[in-house]
């Protein structure tokens, strides 16, 4: 059982061979450093792809992008936002509507790779322990943070979002930002196993409703193959999505991973020496098993 | 809360857990409660602007816009004069927000303020067409011992520097005291006209700058809706609203009146060679 952290995944490098065990880990660090890349061809090379930042930006000069969480709370300190905020926040909850709201968790948000590095770090020196929080609080903290505009007038989360703070702080120079980084590192390090990106960021929380009923889902299609290494379930920053799916033969339910936690990072797919779990819509193999496990399988 | 404390006999165990439940989701409250309120008071510590920095053109009232700002620096990057800055994390101004300080930089007043209309949140107000109807803060000559006009010198940088030259200050002209025999040329800052831009201060020659631009509401006076300003409610209704003037009589030579709306001294026959002191004094004995 207690299989030391530095051997998960080998029988997949084994098997595949190491960049087929890490292929999806290597796309995502491709696309989390190539929309940071984005942001600064523009200050730093003058070629203006995308202007502005992951709270709201303008691509090509033309389509507004507007970030969903900014976006809920300028509605909720009462204000009505212009047309381009409203818009632009169409576009963006739209696309993660349909490719999975926590999308934007794994390959986009940059705090994503330092909660990442962290947790690496932790389980290669085997911390064990520290504060436990349950995984809700995330909605939690999405309410608090909502209530917080309506009751102060202001955004005041954003004072605060280690999201906005990081990557402002990247296109438009960094201050003490880098004090937000080191705090999280170290929450996650040190205080919690996936402290921040799975119980606490409020964004996240509201990543996952979006993505909720979204069209691209991670399936556990070839679940007979599974010869229980569990290495699925340590490399998962969300374990408790897979089971359902990988484990819910008997009980009917389907192999899509339905759970709107699921972030779509693909890493399961990388440390299967099985591969039993592939990217698919969320009505792959979904519609064959029947509609009365279809029901039966509302998340 | 009430069907917890209220005994269901039915499953003992069903009620421990869903007092846990309660008790969990009543420590979860709490908890993200207080993290609610520490982030909410932080907030509001930092989130006050100080009082050199202005905003961009346009921003609506401090309050709606630090409600509305995403802080996505679109307004900073369209700048062309690059004299825009976003908060950064342990700057003096709210974080992420836009703002500038004239002294370093003022806003240039580009005709078509690129600035505003890319701001997608109306943060910055898109009904702001005209430049010069913004209102990024006021001018003050805010130390009349230093500025060298005062001192009788003369300088006129920030008169001539203004964007809106001759209408946001002006130039009064005034006796100086000191000297007995020359004027100082003294600059007037009128607020129907400054649009808050910062040039003046930018270019005051002084090592401190002696005119400031301030948000209008740390400098801006306001008259109590009581007062009326009698010359004005005269002109308005063409005579005087209380004691009619009564008629003054001066005992004044021959061709030559006093007029009281500010014309002072006139002479009917104002001929320039007859004009000086000597002539009148002269006419005034009969020639
Ligand atoms: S949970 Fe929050 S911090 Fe983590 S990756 Fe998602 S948005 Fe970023
Ligand atoms: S189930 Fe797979 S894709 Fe979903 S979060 Fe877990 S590892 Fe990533
Ligand atoms: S009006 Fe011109 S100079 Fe002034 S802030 Fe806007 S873009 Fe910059
Ligand atoms: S463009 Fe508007 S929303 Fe963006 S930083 Fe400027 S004022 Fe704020
Ligand atoms: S701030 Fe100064 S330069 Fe700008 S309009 Fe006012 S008086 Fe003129």
């Amino acid at each position: 059982m207690a299989k030391p952290f530095s051997e998960i995944g080998n029988d997949a490098i084994q098997s595949k061979g190491w960049l087929a065990a890490h292929k999806w880990l290597i796309l995502r660090r491709v696309s989390q450093l190539g929309v940071l890349a984005l942001f600064l061809l523009g200050p730093l090379a003058g070629i203006w792809i995308i202007k502005g930042n992951l709270s709201s930006s303008l691509l090509f000069d033309t389509v507004p992008m507007t970030e969903p969480v900014v976006f809920l709370q300028m509605l909720a300190t009462g204000l009505v936002p212009a047309t381009d905020a409203i818009i632009g926040v169409a576009i963006v909850a739209g696309f993660y509507f349909l490719v999975g709201g926590r999308v934007f968790c794994s390959w986009v948000c940059p705090v994503n790779m330092i909660t990442d590095a962290a947790h690496w770090l932790r389980e290669r020196l085997g911390i064990r322990g520290g504060a436990r929080f349950s995984r809700n609080l995330r909605y939690w903290m999405l309410g608090m943070v909502l209530l917080l505009s309506a009751v102060t007038g202001t955004m005041a989360y954003e004072m605060f979002n280690p999201v906005s703070i990081l990557h402002r702080g990247i296109i438009f120079g960094v201050g003490l930002a880098w004090s937000v980084v080191i705090a999280i590192f170290l929450f996650d390090f040190l205080v919690a196993k996936r402290g921040w990106c799975t119980h606490l960021c409020p964004m996240g929380g509201l990543y996952s409703v979006i993505g909720r009923y979204s069209l691209l889902k991670i399936a556990a299609d070839k679940r007979e193959a599974c010869n229980d290494c569990m290495d699925c379930f340590i490399v998962c920053p969300e374990p408790q999505v897979i089971k359902p799916a990988l484990k819910g033969a008997k009980k009917g339910l389907s192999p899509v991973i339905l759970a709107s936690e699921c972030t779509n990072c693909g890493r399961c797919i990388d440390v299967c020496s099985e591969d039993v779990f592939s990217f698919g819509t969320r009505f792959n193999k979904y519609e064959k098993l029947g509609s009365e496990i279809g029901s039966a399988q509302k998340v | 809360m009430s069907e917890a404390t209220e005994n269901k006999p039915t499953n003992a165990a069903r009620t421990m857990s869903r007092r846990q439940f309660l008790a969990d989701t009543a420590r979860t409250a709490c908890g993200v409660g207080l993290l609610g309120l520490g982030i909410g008071v932080y907030s509001d510590r930092a989130g006050a602007l100080p009082a050199n920095a202005l905003r961009p053109p346009g921003a609506k009232p401090e309050e709606d816009f630090l409600a509305a700002c995403t802080r996505c620096g679109l307004c900073v990057r369209d700048c062309p004069y690059d004299m825009l800055h976003l908060g950064k994390m342990g700057d003096d101004v709210p974080l992420g927000t836009p703002y500038f300080f004239a002294r370093e930089a003022g806003c240039e007043m580009c005709e078509d303020i690129p600035c505003v209309p890319v701001c997608p949140t109306g943060a910055l107000d898109h009904d702001l067409t005209n430049i010069n109807d913004s209102r990024m803060g006021l001018a003050v000559v805010s130390d009349e011992e230093t500025c060298i006009a005062f001192l009788g010198l003369r300088c006129e940088v920030c008169f001539n520097i203004c964007p809106i030259r001759g209408e946001a200050i002006t130039l009064d002209k005034k006796h100086n005291e000191r000297t007995g025999k020359h004027s100082l040329f003294i600059p007037t800052v009128h607020s129907e006209a400054c649009t808050g831009c910062g040039k003046c201060e930018e270019a005051c020659i002084l090592d401190e700058a002696a005119i400031r631009v301030l948000p209008n509401h740390l400098v801006q006076g306001k008259l109590q809706a009581h007062y009326r300003k009698g010359w004005e409610e005269k002109a308005k209704a063409g005579e005087a609203l209380v004691t009619p003037d009564t008629e003054h009589r001066y005992n004044l030579p021959e061709g030559m009146r006093y007029e009281h709306a500010g014309e002072g001294l006139i002479m009917d026959d104002a001929d320039a060679s007859k004009s000086d002191a000597i002539n009148i004094l002269n006419r005034g004995f009969g020639d």
